[in-house]
């Protein structure tokens, strides 16, 4: 009996488990589908006509609303700034972050582990503190809302991310085969370029993709050091919400949208994604 | 060309540095701000003032109102975060088909951003239409609040920040779980051990730097927290989920008082450093740990 017992409870706490983490991304996905009349019916519908009607609107930016004037639309624009900053902080990142991790994993020097730590407590330092007085400069020497500046503020999420990741696959590789490529009179850069990063590379990679995706979800940077012009999506849905007389509908299409992206590609990266997001200290 | 061996490590951390410097300078700037009366609608009146600023804000009690809805925040987070994740990893740490897909499903909240989030939340909660709302009145729960009162908002926002942030402690001690040595529960099960002292006494006990390590990491973010709450109360109402990020973004966009902005970012950063100093501590410790064990 005590057996039948716990799994039936058991079973309850997967059906909770499943509705509570679970639903709510399934139910917005399913609002998307849906015009505002179906949304605000008393009772949820559960049957009805999927229309792309909210898709349509997003990707054209303009809504006719009968009897009313068409609406415009600026979510894509919020998209392609998603992109450009995401793909433009991951290869920044890449460009200072892997040598750097490399020279933390293979020598020991004079302040590097301060420098790794210092590094690393730009990670959990309160954002704002850093971003208040970066907009009063920003603003004076005129590089408030460009891209470049807010991929360079976006570093201090990334870069410790992918240095601390990486760093632990350089300090897997033995040192030997390095040693042994340069003896074959090969230079310094051709042993890091043809055998310590290739080695190291589904690390980089699972690195990279996580970087991108914490790059993409990120708010407080471009709420505060850029205009609407190139903000991301999750500061332009923000806008989106709190605007008047946008369609329920297509808010939620502008939600599904934007967490798509991040949502497919940790479908890519599970294998790495516990020593990702515990920065090496844990293997999955 | 040949650059000095010793100098080497530094050529190549050199870029990141600077990226480190650029950093530096404007949190140096932060720390000066917040001794100073700078406030952007009065710019003649700016001038050195020691730590006013700092007297001020621990003499004001809307700042202790943002400390208490902090800690709390902070505290309910980690301690619900913690025993669901716990909870889950236990249920999930068996391989089997069913298992293995919702750890890999139950990792998607953890992915979307928080700032979405709390928008797909306000969704599913909105007074007119929204389902969660209809759900609960099968239950007898018709018309609660959720963030427009401010008895309910702290455990609207705090739900949010657990359907979010569960999934990291949960896949961070999954992983500890699985890669717990064998031996000693075969050991226990030849003894006859019973199951809740086979709980207490080994997978707690071996599982216990997992935790720790889970509930620095989140116990870092959850202090900070900004966008949840942004996105969904940004404070109110009145102030009843006023925490420290939110707090001195008002500070600072609304009052455009940046010397008590900064003063109180400073505070919070005093906090996050010790903090992270213990978490550091603890990530070592746990890399040794990990590391010996899989030379066994």
């Amino acid at each position: 009996m005590t057996i039948n017992i716990w799994s039936i409870l058991k079973f309850f706490a997967y059906v909770a488990i499943i509705m509570f983490f679970l639903f709510p991304i399934a139910w917005v996905f399913n609002m998307s589908f849906m015009t505002n009349d179906e949304i605000l019916r008393k009772v949820p519908a559960l049957f009805y006509e999927p229309t792309l009607k909210n898709y349509v609107a997003l990707w054209e930016g303009e809504l006719a609303i009968e009897g009313f004037a068409t609406m415009y639309i600026f979510f894509k624009q919020n998209l392609i700034n998603s992109a450009i900053l995401s793909v433009g902080s991951v290869s920044v990142t890449l460009l200072l972050g892997v040598p750097a991790a490399y020279a933390f994993a293979r020598y020991k020097f004079k302040g590097g582990e301060d420098i790794a730590f210092t590094l690393l407590s730009f990670r959990f330092a309160p954002a704002l503190l850093i971003i208040l007085p970066l907009n009063l400069y920003f603003s004076k020497i005129g590089l408030y809302d460009s891209y470049f500046a807010l991929i360079w503020v976006y570093q201090l999420i990334t870069l410790p991310l992918l240095l601390w990741i990486v760093r632990g696959y350089f300090e897997d590789i033995s040192p030997d085969i390095e040693y042994a490529y340069r003896l074959d009179g090969h230079s310094w850069f051709q042993s890091f370029w043809r055998i310590s990063i290739p080695l190291a590379k589904p690390g980089i990679a699972a690195a990279s993709l996580l970087c991108f995706i914490y790059a993409w979800n990120n708010f407080v940077f471009a709420l505060i050091l850029g205009s609407s012009q190139i903000q991301p999506v999750t500061v332009g849905a923000l806008a989106f919400i709190t605007a008047s007389a946008i369609p329920y509908g297509l808010i939620a299409c502008g939600i599904v949208v934007s967490v798509l992206p991040t949502l497919i590609l940790a479908l890519f990266i599970q294998k790495y994604l516990v020593q990702g997001l515990s920065l090496g200290a844990i293997k999955g | 060309m040949k650059i000095n061996r010793k100098l080497f490590p530094y050529v190549l951390t050199l870029p990141a540095l600077l990226v480190c410097v650029g950093i530096l300078i404007p949190f140096f700037t932060a720390v000066y701000y917040s001794l100073q009366r700078y406030n952007l609608k009065m710019p003649h009146m700016k001038g050195f003032i020691w730590f006013d600023n700092y007297v001020n804000i621990f003499t004001d009690p809307s700042f202790w109102n943002t400390i208490k809805v902090s800690l709390t925040y902070t505290f309910f987070t980690i301690i619900i975060e913690l025993l669901l994740g716990l909870g889950i990893a236990l249920l999930l740490a068996k391989r089997n088909w069913l298992n293995n897909t919702l750890g890999v499903l139950l990792v998607l909240p953890l992915m979307i951003a928080p700032a979405l989030a709390s928008l797909i939340w306000r969704l599913l909660i909105n007074p007119n239409f929204g389902v969660v709302n209809y759900l609960l009145s099968f239950i007898g729960l018709d018309g609660f609040t959720w963030a427009s009162h401010p008895n309910t908002v702290l455990f609207t926002l705090i739900m949010v920040d657990v359907w979010v942030f569960t999934p990291f402690i949960m896949i961070l001690l999954l992983a500890g779980l699985r890669s717990l040595p064998r031996q000693p529960f075969e050991a226990a099960e030849l003894d006859g051990v019973p199951e809740y002292y086979k709980f207490f006494r080994i997978t707690l006990p071996m599982l216990f730097p997992f935790i720790l390590t889970a509930s620095l990491f989140r116990l870092l973010e959850s202090i900070q927290q900004f966008d949840i709450i942004y996105a969904l109360s940004q404070g109110g109402p009145g102030e009843s989920s006023m925490v420290f990020q939110v707090s001195a973004y008002l500070q600072t966009f609304q009052y455009t008082n940046i010397g008590k902005a900064a003063a109180m970012m400073v505070v919070l950063w005093a906090i996050c450093y010790f903090l992270c100093h213990v978490f550091v501590q603890q990530w070592h410790k746990l890399k040794i740990k990990t590391k010996g064990e899989l030379l066994q």
